[in-house]
């Protein structure tokens, strides 16, 4: 269990004082995988940083497993990084040394002994897929395979939780897939905590349980992913689950049309034409202004903006069809989204 | 004086004395070379570690006033003319090597004059290691000496060699000026004979000498460097 409590952080610059973190609280089960979210400057990195003591908060304090962090010593907390590693969106690997001293790394750290060493990185580049691998030097590795070696570098020390800095960020979609199934199945068999720091809520939504959203060093939204996600309550909540919101897309579809989201968490919607049943059954023709929906094993998550004819009633009627489905949320757009 | 110059005479003393004096002085210039360089390196690459490790936000946080003061000492050094400084040290030599003057007496010198810019190459070299890899150690755990030994130090190993390289063509060329006070090596048979004696060819003989040894040098050490460097992809 990783226990943040009134975490706050301040960088001095030239310019004065910068808060990176206020009060940020947040409590992470054991085995979970819980995302941090947010866009460029929310304090993401700073707040990754600080649950393994690389930055120290000014206030508040951080315990894992009961363990106040900020009262260990450097040597207690040389130990204690062994338990907590990262990865990074840069992979970080050492250029001149090849995959299996890569992996050999943090096990010499420790005092393990050469050998020992050796075959235990082999284990894991196998693990992680690489183990035909070993042999090779970073340069010769592609951006995926490069955080396959960092992934095997960061199980070597047997860690209770994984850091994921933007692990993915620099990957591109299909890359991104495989290494967060590779996480997903770390998180699974060997029951490691996995924490991800991500602007992409992609990331969030594939593997994530819990996630808490950052938004100028505060944490505006945090809980379970299905709950966010489908009823965001934050500005930066609903920018981050609506980028449709962001000006990418004209809200008001025309004079004759009113707008309804319909956010679908998880509805049994696969198998029935819904959009289509409508108006086939209330005759409303709706129109489909944006739609950004996916199904994961059998059910629908995503929202969708629905342009109904502008007339009270055919509002009314469709909002009350939409809602009687099981899972799936309606709300009337108004032009000030803010 | 120039006709005299190339004749017969003078070709065949020339050869004589090649014949006699040139390899105990190639010799003596490998033997000053490679120690001076060697002891220079094993001061200069430690401090060199000290002023990257030892800034502020580096791994080894060193007092400023400490920080400073090597600055302070290794641009001292390093702007005395190696002439002027063989001279100041000669109570050192003398309490090192016994005397202060011959070869061996000549080393240290060289040292003195070599190893505050051996720190300052190696302190670029270590510079290019990325800040971001150190914090990649450190997350997983590396103390600051492991940190230095183990990823500063093997990451810029290729940078390090060719650095080296350029120390050791530098100190070469300075071993030359040792001939002053009575160093061996090339450079005395090119000061005595060509210096003080006008004679010329054996002069040309040792400055090509010395040229043919800086270029075997330097294409050895950069060919070396390449080599072990793993970040290059597709080597010949």
């Amino acid at each position: 269990m990783i226990v943040l409590k009134q975490v706050s952080k301040q960088f001095q610059t030239e310019d004065g004082t910068v808060d990176a973190l206020k009060n940020v609280s947040i409590s992470i089960p054991d085995g979970d995988i819980f995302g941090i979210i947010g866009m460029s400057g929310a304090g993401k990195s700073t707040l990754v940083r600080c649950i393994n003591m690389l930055e120290r908060p000014s206030e508040g304090s951080i315990e894992i497993d009961g363990v106040p962090l900020e009262t260990l010593s450097e040597k207690e907390l040389r130990e204690m990084r062994r338990g907590v590693t990262m990865i990074f969106q840069g992979f970080h690997l050492l250029m001149q040394r090849n995959c299996l001293k890569n992996v050999c790394f943090p096990l010499e750290l420790a005092g393990k002994s050469k050998a020992e060493a050796k075959k235990r990185a082999q284990e894991l580049l196998d693990i992680v897929g690489l183990g035909d691998k070993a042999k090779a030097y970073p340069a010769q590795l592609s951006g995926g395979q490069q955080q396959r070696v960092a992934i095997a570098r960061a199980l070597a020390t047997d860690p209770k939780v994984l850091l994921c800095d933007e692990a993915t960020s620099a990957l591109d979609p299909n890359t991104t897939n495989s290494i967060l199934e590779l996480l997903r199945t770390i998180n699974e068999q060997l029951g490691i905590t996995v924490i991800i720091i991500t602007h992409q809520m992609s990331v969030v939504e594939k593997i994530c349980r819990h996630v808490a959203i950052l938004d100028g060093g505060e944490v505006v939204e945090q809980g379970e992913v299905s709950e966010v996600f489908s009823h965001p309550r934050s500005a930066a909540a609903r920018k981050l689950v609506f980028p449709e919101e962001n000006g990418d897309f004209p809200l008001t579809g025309g004079t004759d049309e009113r707008l309804i989201r319909v956010v679908f968490n998880g509805a049994a919607a696969t198998g029935s034409p819904l959009i289509a049943r409508m108006a086939v059954e209330r005759g409303i023709e709706a129109n489909i202004v944006y739609a950004s929906t996916k199904s994961i094993g059998g059910k629908v998550y995503g929202s969708m903006l629905l342009g109904i004819p502008n007339d009270e009633s055919q509002v009314q009627t469709a909002t009350e069809y939409l809602t009687g489905v099981p899972n799936v949320a309606v709300q009337v757009v108004t032009t000030d989204v803010s | 004086m120039f006709r005299d110059l190339f004749s017969a005479d003078a070709w065949r003393e020339a050869w004589r004395i090649i014949q006699a004096e040139f390899a105990g002085a190639i010799w003596e210039t490998v033997y000053v070379t490679v120690l001076a360089t060697l002891f220079s390196i094993l001061i200069g690459l430690p401090l060199g570690v000290l002023l990257v490790a030892g800034e502020k936000n580096g791994v080894l946080p060193l007092p400023a006033w400490l920080l400073r003061c090597l600055n302070v000492i290794i641009n001292l050094l390093r702007s005395i003319p190696f002439l002027i400084l063989m001279i100041l040290v000669f109570p050192l030599t003398r309490l090192i090597v016994g005397t202060v003057v011959g070869t061996t007496a000549s080393i240290v010198p060289l040292v003195i004059a070599a190893f505050p810019f051996v720190a300052r190459l190696a302190e670029s070299s270590l510079r290019e290691v990325s800040p971001n890899v150190i914090e990649m150690a450190k997350s997983m755990g590396a103390s600051p000496f492991q940190i230095i030994v183990k990823v500063m130090i093997p990451e810029c190993v290729p940078s390090l060699i060719s650095n080296a390289t350029i120390a050791l063509t530098t100190i070469l060329g300075y071993s030359a000026m040792s001939g002053i006070i009575g160093g061996g090596g090339l450079g005395k048979i090119a000061i005595n004979y060509g210096y003080y004696r006008y004679k010329y060819l054996i002069m040309l003989a040792a400055v090509v000498l010395l040229i043919l040894f800086v270029q075997l040098c330097q294409s050895a050490g950069t060919r070396l460097s390449h080599k072990l460097d793993k970040r290059i992809r597709n080597k010949k």
